[in-house]
């Protein structure tokens, strides 16, 4: 079929179905879908540029901010970056925080996923349960780090503040009573005949298709590719304690659930031991890091959407001369074209979301073609024009000064 | 008070945009409409289109590219509409104000009725904020 005779659903800058502003032209025949197209750009905002203007350890403040939900991966691969370049061991007492910081987060960007998950179906009791169970782990971060997201725990050289011994028993206290309540939501997704109906079978991925996409994460496991940055190449705590990875063989939306629910248990396994072995070592949360010396590092991290890389050049000065970040949905986005074809157009809005798509984690290239017109949005070029730009504005105020 | 405000104040229906946010205030917003902190008892609820709208709850840094789409937003925004700016990045720029993608801040765009600083402003803050905006109508 030629493609001029395809009507375009376009969803989105603005879309009740998106937090963010992302656009997908959907090219449909009749009902189904019949090819995809996806526009981003909407959030760039330039964060390897700026971290190169920011010292090594304002960088954590900075890609705390990449992302909202994952805001502890980002750091945690960074400062794995940082540590791995400057070849710096970090106390046993830091590993363990930084796994149970790290844990929670999953937990409750997976809680928040089942909640948006079932809000895009249409079924918004599963969104208001999932959401009020999400609430109590806030409150610990609330407790541990001062804050409900944006936790500034991650440090180069080890955690910037320590759990107190007398907050460990809350924090068992508020898992304890998670755990009923997750089972009963878990139990529910499975049972439920309407969400079985609206998912399984439905935006199907083969392993095959997430070798060829090179899928990450809970898109990846729910295919049955059993493949997780903290058993592969563990940092912080994961090596210290005993937990499975969780996989799925279907591929359709409804395995991809079925993994994020079960994930959390698996993290709360891990968080118990982490506060087990909190008690047993009492020594320093952090090693000095006196200066930065010249190189390069990497550092990856399994973030709730899947592996996070950070690299990292230094010519030993305060600054990074060069800063690279890759996003799990920046490889899990575009397995929507092995997903949404053949599909039709009501199924392909949980598709979409089933990926867990974060578009600000994303948005980091600078090149960006339109797909079928190879128009070019913005590259490499403009993108520096632009930086020299405001580096002569911000020059021009200085004078004024 | 004419009957326009005054039945405004009783269902202020508002509706989210993103621009180039970093989803932290985003959740935080969706959050006020949870169980826990359920803005609805103020008779505010989540529209899907603008065109349904009363208040525009701004998030993020405003980038280039969205530049014209807010301001594009904003017409369409039924009269009288009133836009609240959520977040450290929509009131002044933020962590991001010197990047090269910045062309905010949010006032800079639009008028702006409430800011509501923080990063991200804890649901608390959203609430109390616009409830501010509440008894600035009235």
């Amino acid at each position: 079929m030629e493609k001029k005779k395809k009507v375009v659903v376009p969803i989105g800058p603005y879309h009740p179905l998106l937090e963010e502003p992302e656009y997908f032209a959907l090219y449909c025949d009749g009902e189904m879908v019949v090819d995809v197209e996806w526009e981003a750009g909407y959030n760039h905002r330039g964060i390897e540029k700026l971290c190169e203007s920011k010292s090594w350890d304002q960088v954590t403040f900075l890609v705390e901010r990449i992302c909202g939900i994952c805001s502890t991966s980002h750091p945690i691969a960074y400062v794995n970056a940082v540590e791995d370049l400057a070849k710096v061991e970090i106390p046993e007492r830091a590993r363990y925080i930084r796994s149970i910081i790290g844990e929670l987060e999953r937990i409750h960007s997976h809680l928040l996923w089942v909640g948006l998950a079932g809000h895009f179906l249409g079924y918004n009791t599963v969104f208001m349960w999932a959401w009020k169970y999400r609430e109590p782990v806030l409150d610990i971060f609330e407790l541990v780090t001062g804050n409900r997201q944006s936790y500034a725990m991650m440090k180069i050289g080890g955690v910037r503040r320590d759990v107190r011994d007398e907050d460990i028993p809350v924090i068992r206290k508020v898992l304890d009573e998670l755990k009923p309540k997750l089972e009963m939501l878990t139990q529910a997704v499975l049972d439920d005949p309407v969400l079985a109906a609206r998912l399984k079978g439905v935006g199907v991925l083969t392993a095959q298709d997430v070798k060829d996409y090179g899928a990450v994460g809970p898109t990846a496991r729910a295919s049955g590719v059993k493949i997780d940055v903290r058993k592969d190449s563990p940092c912080a705590a994961y090596d210290l304690v005993a937990w499975q990875v969780i996989t799925c063989q279907e591929g359709d939306v409804f395995a991809k659930a079925v993994v994020r629910l079960l994930e959390c248990f698996e993290s709360i396994k891990i968080i118990e031991q982490c506060l087990d072995n909190l008690g047993k070592n009492k020594g320093p949360i952090e090693v000095e890091v006196r200066e930065i010396p010249p190189g390069e590092g990497i550092g990856h991290y399994e973030a709730p959407r899947g592996e996070v890389f950070h690299y990292v050049r230094s010519d030993g000065t305060n600054r990074p001369v060069r800063h690279k970040i890759r996003a799990p949905s920046f490889v899990n986005i575009p397995t929507f074209r092995a997903s949404c074809l053949g599909q039709t157009i009501s199924d392909v809005a949980i598709i979409l979301a089933g990926v867990d798509p974060c578009y600000c984690c994303t948005e980091r290239m600078l090149t960006v073609y339109q797909a079928d017109n190879r128009r070019k949005i913005m590259d490499g070029r403009e993108v520096i024009r632009l930086c020299q730009e405001k580096t002569e504005k911000l020059r021009e105020k200085m004078r004024k000064r | 008070m004419n009957l326009l405000t005054k039945a405004l104040t009783k269902s202020l229906w508002v509706f989210h945009l993103s621009t180039g946010s970093c989803n932290n205030c985003d959740i935080e917003i969706l959050d006020c409409l949870t169980p826990r902190y359920d803005v609805e008892r103020f008779g505010i609820v989540l529209a899907g289109s603008i065109k349904h709208a009363d208040v525009l709850l701004v998030t993020g840094i405003g980038t280039r590219k969205n530049a014209k789409r807010i301001q594009k937003l904003y017409q369409q925004m039924p009269k009288p509409g009133f836009v609240v700016a959520i977040g450290a990045c929509s009131c002044s720029g933020g962590i991001f104000r010197d990047g090269y993608p910045m062309a905010g801040p949010i006032s800079s765009l639009i008028p702006v009725d409430v800011w509501i600083p923080g990063c991200p402003p804890k649901p608390e803050a959203i609430i109390a904020g616009l409830v501010s905006l509440l008894g600035k109508l009235k």
